[in-house]
């Protein structure tokens, strides 16, 4: 490392400046939904708005901290700042980055890796918006397409569709953990039918059932 | 189109979410800038950065591609706009298409363009962007005591630990409550078509899987969800034609 370049002082600014920049877009994406209310005439629906952010909150604070935890040692500050506020950690930033580093020959832990990783995500986020600008350009004459009966029933089983693809990637990591969670939905569902329009109160019951039961097996060596 | 359709659709609304993303991508070039200057100055080659941001680049386009194909799933409800800015920020494909839903449920509404109405959208963005925010709140509190603390810490076998299980079992739960309700839905309403959705999405998935992991097709990974997904809703369309919804 050149001698006349405090690496200590460029983290340290690299800390204020994505807390600040951080905060300001934090504000701004809250204040997006204000400003549509606003400029269309609707309003948030507070009564319907907290029971919803409760049951989001339950799942995604503890998914949150874990990401929080895991990727901070894995990128350094720089990238860090940037890949959360960005998004698609798991299946863009952190291989984009870990591929940038192999690349590059960085060692972890270094302030040649911190630079390829603030380099890799910087990089991979704007070209992400820029492939989703062109098409996001090309989708709004196809918009009324969208609509159309004949292809509706594909937008309507998006999440089918999600959960099946997920579902087989998650279950391939553990069959074994697998089974009794996706047994015990199906069965209350058949058992009390009202429980199948309560899939996000579900999410709680059966996550909270998974992780119990990870835990027993993974104290057993079972996993 | 209806007036909802209309308005989500609407010039306002692009101007705003291209306004916020204007600023989130200026962000990235200044912290590119930044970091590209540091480089140098540490003496890193310059053709080593410019490796690192040409590979980026290029191994970005294809996830990116798949991401896009999340805005037009999620745009038929929320509008291009709404779709637009979740899936630039912060989020995923999987986290937003699930919020959405959860907030829809709340409300007694489906992810549905027929249903919605400008409060729902409005409430719904608010439930997805608060939701999601706490890995920045950590962000701004913690990244900085925390990276100076941490260094990687491995189990000394190669195992997982429980804390990585604990993930898997909290998606395997989340999974398995959305795919318990569509074998609930068949056996009590008689609906076909999301069970048989999920079914060939994940046919679909376990065919990428092999084709990755036994064939070595790394370049797939990028695309197997976004490809499973497009495959299964293709067929839910199919489907509809010859056994309605």
């Amino acid at each position: 490392m050149k001698e006349d370049f405090d690496f200590e002082e460029y983290n340290n600014s690299i800390h204020r400046d994505g807390r600040i920049l951080m905060t300001i877009a934090l504000a701004l994406l809250i204040a997006v939904p204000f400003i549509i209310a606003l400029i269309t005439g609707a309003h948030i629906n507070w009564k319907d708005f907290w029971p919803a952010l409760i049951k989001v909150l339950i799942i995604y604070v503890p998914s949150s901290a874990a990401e929080f935890l895991i990727y901070v040692p894995l990128l350094g500050a720089g990238a860090c700042y940037l890949a959360f506020i960005t998004g698609n950690l798991t299946n863009l930033k952190i291989p984009c980055a870990f591929n940038a580093r192999e690349i590059a020959g960085a060692e972890a832990g270094t302030p040649e890796n911190e630079i390829i990783s603030t380099l890799s995500v910087a990089t991979s986020a704007l070209v992400t918006m820029v492939v989703i600008f062109i098409g996001v350009l090309l989708l709004i004459p196809l918009t009324p397409l969208l609509n159309n009966p004949v292809i509706k029933p594909a937008f309507d089983n998006v999440l089918p569709a999600l959960f099946g693809a997920l579902g087989m990637q998650y279950y391939m990591k553990s069959l074994k953990l697998s089974v009794l969670p996706l047994l015990l939905m199906s069965v209350l569902c058949i058992l009390i039918p009202s429980l199948i329009a309560q899939t996000s109160t579900m999410i709680i019951v059966i996550g909270a059932f998974s992780i119990a039961l990870s835990y027993l097996m993974y104290r057993k060596n079972w996993l | 189109m209806s007036d909802y359709v209309a308005i989500s659709n609407s010039l306002p609304l692009y101007l705003i979410v291209g306004v916020v993303l204007l600023f989130i991508a200026l962000v990235s070039v200044y912290f590119m800038v930044r970091s590209y200057k540091a480089g140098i100055r540490i003496g890193m080659d310059k053709a080593v950065l410019r490796k690192a941001i040409i590979s980026s680049a290029s191994f970005t386009v294809l996830p990116s591609v798949s991401i896009l194909l999340g805005v037009a799933a999620l745009s038929g409800s929320l509008g291009v706009p709404a779709a637009w800015l979740r899936l630039s920020v912060i989020g995923n494909l999987q986290y937003e298409a699930t919020v959405a839903s959860i907030a829809a449920e709340s409300m007694g509404k489906t992810l549905d363009s027929a249903v919605l109405n400008m409060d729902d959208l409005v409430t719904i963005l608010l439930v997805m962007t608060v939701g999601i925010i706490w890995g920045c709140v950590f962000s701004i509190l913690f990244l900085k005591p925390y990276s100076k603390k941490i260094r990687i810490t491995k189990r000394s076998d190669g195992k997982k630990g429980f804390a990585d299980w604990a993930m898997t079992a909290m998606f395997i739960g989340l999974c398995s409550a959305f795919l318990g309700s569509y074998v609930g839905r068949l056996a009590v309403y008689g609906e076909l078509i999301p069970i048989l959705t999920a079914i060939i999405s994940a046919a679909v998935m376990l065919l990428f899987q092999y084709l990755i992991e036994k064939r070595g097709m790394k370049g797939l990974e990028s695309f197997s969800l976004a490809a499973s997904m497009l495959v299964g809703m293709a067929s839910a369309a199919i489907l509809s034609l010859f056994i309605g919804a």
